[in-house]
């Protein structure tokens, strides 16, 4: 049988990211005619059970309450354990983009004896082989790489799969008590940035700012233009790496992967690491003042000019719009 | 302590994007006049390696590098940026192996240097590499040594009999106590931005130990390495074309360019709703 597993944490519940992951499950499983099991980490609510259910053939919870808060090396081990329990005969086990299911894939493929892969944005079988797409060169080139030992694990850019459709059937729930060793490394505290709003990942409108802005203050005239058409803020490593503003501001390569409706670059040149984490934006403006920066050549309109004269005065305009 | 940071040689990432190719037979990029240089994540690392060092006073930074002979550059960058010993496993020819080959070339080379020298008490590496990213060697290094791991560290710190992990989530940080030994991945903050070498520190580094061993001394399987793809493969790659044309705002005055970039703006938020 060629069933395929996905991996959902049961704290984030069956969110928009879950959701995306299941649903490439099920194509992938349909493409061989398998079954999508979803094997859950830790506690998750009712609801959230019953909407997995609803989707999948099979649902195998690790409802342990030491995986509430997450601990990634029992993370490790819980999905391990899943695994098994699920039949272990999968082809693929799938996970999401979140840090936990990032960090563990390329350990649970290890233990498992299959080939890892991240951030794949396409995936499909070819005979034994699953194939998954992705970037290289930082956004310079696509790559379809070939995994040549099974199961592939793979973490998907979830959002960017189409939720799973309702089953005629729900899939059976079974719980597993599992059996976890205490962590050599543990967490023993979470500071959550102060994120007034949506997450980036999850906003209709960006207003990113860059190197050009040339501190921290212009991130406030940022926020004045943010605030008057309901948009979140992000940034480009470079002002992260100044410290300007916060690291998961960071969109790109190495940031959060955004898909807004608008995004709005300004005094962001536009590099390949950059664009391949806005690359999804419906619409993409620029304010930049090198008509021959990249970020022109990746927008559908823009103007050339200092973001100085142009913020403000584009606030203001804005303002009056929608008012 | 010892800590231990691997350090990988790529194509510059910075490479524009108009002078970036791929080479169809080798199913890679073109070398072009692209600069050999560190992945920034790996520098990163050694940044992080040695604030702790600072931080906890008695501890020796060691670099190893998987690479070719050019690989040797990297690792004297490290050594003036004072890492205190370097080593490079010399990888025949340029094909590019994948990560469960590099994590057993890695892991290896770490068994022999702690057979020599002691344990290595953290093992860094970076979150990526800037040529293919996959983001896997850290993981797979971990399991290869049967050792905890966390990604996404941006410090380590002298702890509660442990070392302090500092790590970044999607909506923030989290700090993590860490028993020695283990592996950790490297991200960027503010605070491991790669320091500049001194002049001197450059001079100095070609006086220190760079050790060179040889897969085949590890008593690993030439082919395997040597062919990488042992889990993965690349089947196929290519440049996509996704460039559009952009309506720049025209008009005499700020006032009208503006003007019309605001009603674009506009436009597409009120079909948000
Ligand atoms: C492995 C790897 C991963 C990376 N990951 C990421 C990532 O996730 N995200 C990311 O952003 N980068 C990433 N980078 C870095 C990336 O390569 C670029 O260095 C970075 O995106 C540049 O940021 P920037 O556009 O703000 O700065 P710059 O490239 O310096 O651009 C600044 C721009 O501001 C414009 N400007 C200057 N003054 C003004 C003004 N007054 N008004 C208007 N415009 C002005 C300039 O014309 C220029 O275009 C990564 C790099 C590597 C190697
Ligand atoms: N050939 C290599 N030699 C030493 N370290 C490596 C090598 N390849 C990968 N790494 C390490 O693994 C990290 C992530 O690389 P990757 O898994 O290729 O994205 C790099 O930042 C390095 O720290």
């Amino acid at each position: 049988m060629a069933n395929v597993a996905v991996c959902v944490l049961g704290s984030f519940g069956y969110d928009r990211a879950a959701q995306g992951a299941v649903g490439a499950g099920r194509a992938l499983a349909g493409s061989v005619g398998g079954e999508v099991h979803v094997l859950v980490i830790g506690p998750a609510d009712e609801e959230a059970v019953a909407a997995m259910a609803a989707v999948a053939d099979r649902v195998v919870l690790g409802a342990n309450e030491e995986l509430r808060d997450v601990q990634p090396e029992q993370a490790l081990q819980a999905a391990e354990q899943l695994h098994a329990a699920g039949g272990g005969d999968y082809v693929a086990v799938l996970l999401s983009n979140d840090t936990y299911s990032q960090e563990i894939a390329p350990r649970l493929a290890h233990r498992l004896g299959g080939s890892s892969m991240a951030d794949a944005a396409a995936i499909r079988m070819d005979g034994d082989h699953l194939l998954a797409q992705r970037t290289a060169y930082g956004g310079k080139a696509i790559s379809i790489y070939r995994l040549k030992k099974s199961p592939a694990v793979v973490w998907l850019r979830a959002r960017g799969f189409e939720p799973a459709p309702e089953q005629p059937s729900s899939g059976d729930v079974t719980s597993v008590d599992l059996n976890l060793d205490p962590p050599r490394i543990r967490i023993v505290g979470r500071e959550v940035a102060a994120q007034e709003g949506v997450r980036l990942e999850d906003a209709p409108v960006i207003v990113s700012g860059g190197r050009g802005l040339g501190g921290p203050e212009p991130f406030h005239e940022l926020g004045k233009l943010a605030d008057t058409i309901g948009a979140e803020q992000g940034a480009s490593r470079a002002a992260c790496d100044a410290g300007w503003v916060p690291p998961n501001w960071q969109v790109g390569q190495t940031g959060k992967k955004v898909a807004p409706e608008l995004y709005i670059a300004i005094a962001i040149s536009g590099a390949s690491q950059h664009l391949l984490g806005m690359g999804d934006s419906k619409v993409v403006a620029a304010i930049n003042t090198d008509a021959d920066a990249p970020i022109f050549k990746h927008c559908s309109f823009g103007i050339v000019e200092d973001y100085k004269a142009v913020v403000p005065l584009l606030t203001e305009k804005l303002a009056a719009l929608s008012g | 302590m010892r800590v231990l940071v691997c350090l990988k040689q790529i194509l510059d990432p910075d490479v524009p994007a108009r002078d970036f190719e791929i080479d169809p037979a080798a199913k890679a990029a073109k070398r072009g006049g692209a600069n050999l240089v560190t992945n920034i994540f790996c520098e990163n690392a050694v940044e992080t390696a040695l604030q702790f060092r600072e931080a906890a006073g008695d501890v020796k930074v060691t670099a190893l590098c998987y690479g070719e002979s050019s690989a040797e550059d990297c690792l004297r960058k490290a050594m003036a940026m004072t890492v205190d010993e370097a080593c490079l496993v010399e990888r025949e020819g340029n094909t590019n192996p994948d990560a469960a080959a590099v994590g057993q070339v890695l892991a290896a080379a770490i068994s022999r240097l702690e057979q020599d020298g002691g344990p290595f008490d953290a093992v860094l590496v970076g979150r990526e590499s800037g040529d293919w990213g996959t983001g896997q060697t850290g993981g797979v290094l971990a399991e290869e040594l049967g050792r905890p791991a966390l990604g996404f560290v941006e410090s380590l710190r002298p702890g509660n009999g442990g070392i302090t992990l500092r790590r970044q989530t999607d909506d923030g940080i989290e700090v993590a106590e860490a028993e020695p030994p283990f592996v950790v991945t490297i991200t960027n903050n503010e605070d491991n931005v790669p320091r500049i070498p001194k002049t001197r520190d450059v001079m100095m580094s070609y006086r220190k130990p760079l050790r060179k061993m040889s897969p085949a001394e590890l008593g690993l399987d030439g082919d395997e390495i040597r062919n990488g793809f042992s889990s993965f493969e690349v089947e196929e790659i290519f440049v996509p074309t996704d460039e559009v044309d952009c309506e720049l705002a025209e008009g005499d005055t700020l006032d009208e360019r503006v003007d019309q970039l605001a009603h674009k703006i506009h436009e597409v938020v009120a079909s948000i709703g």
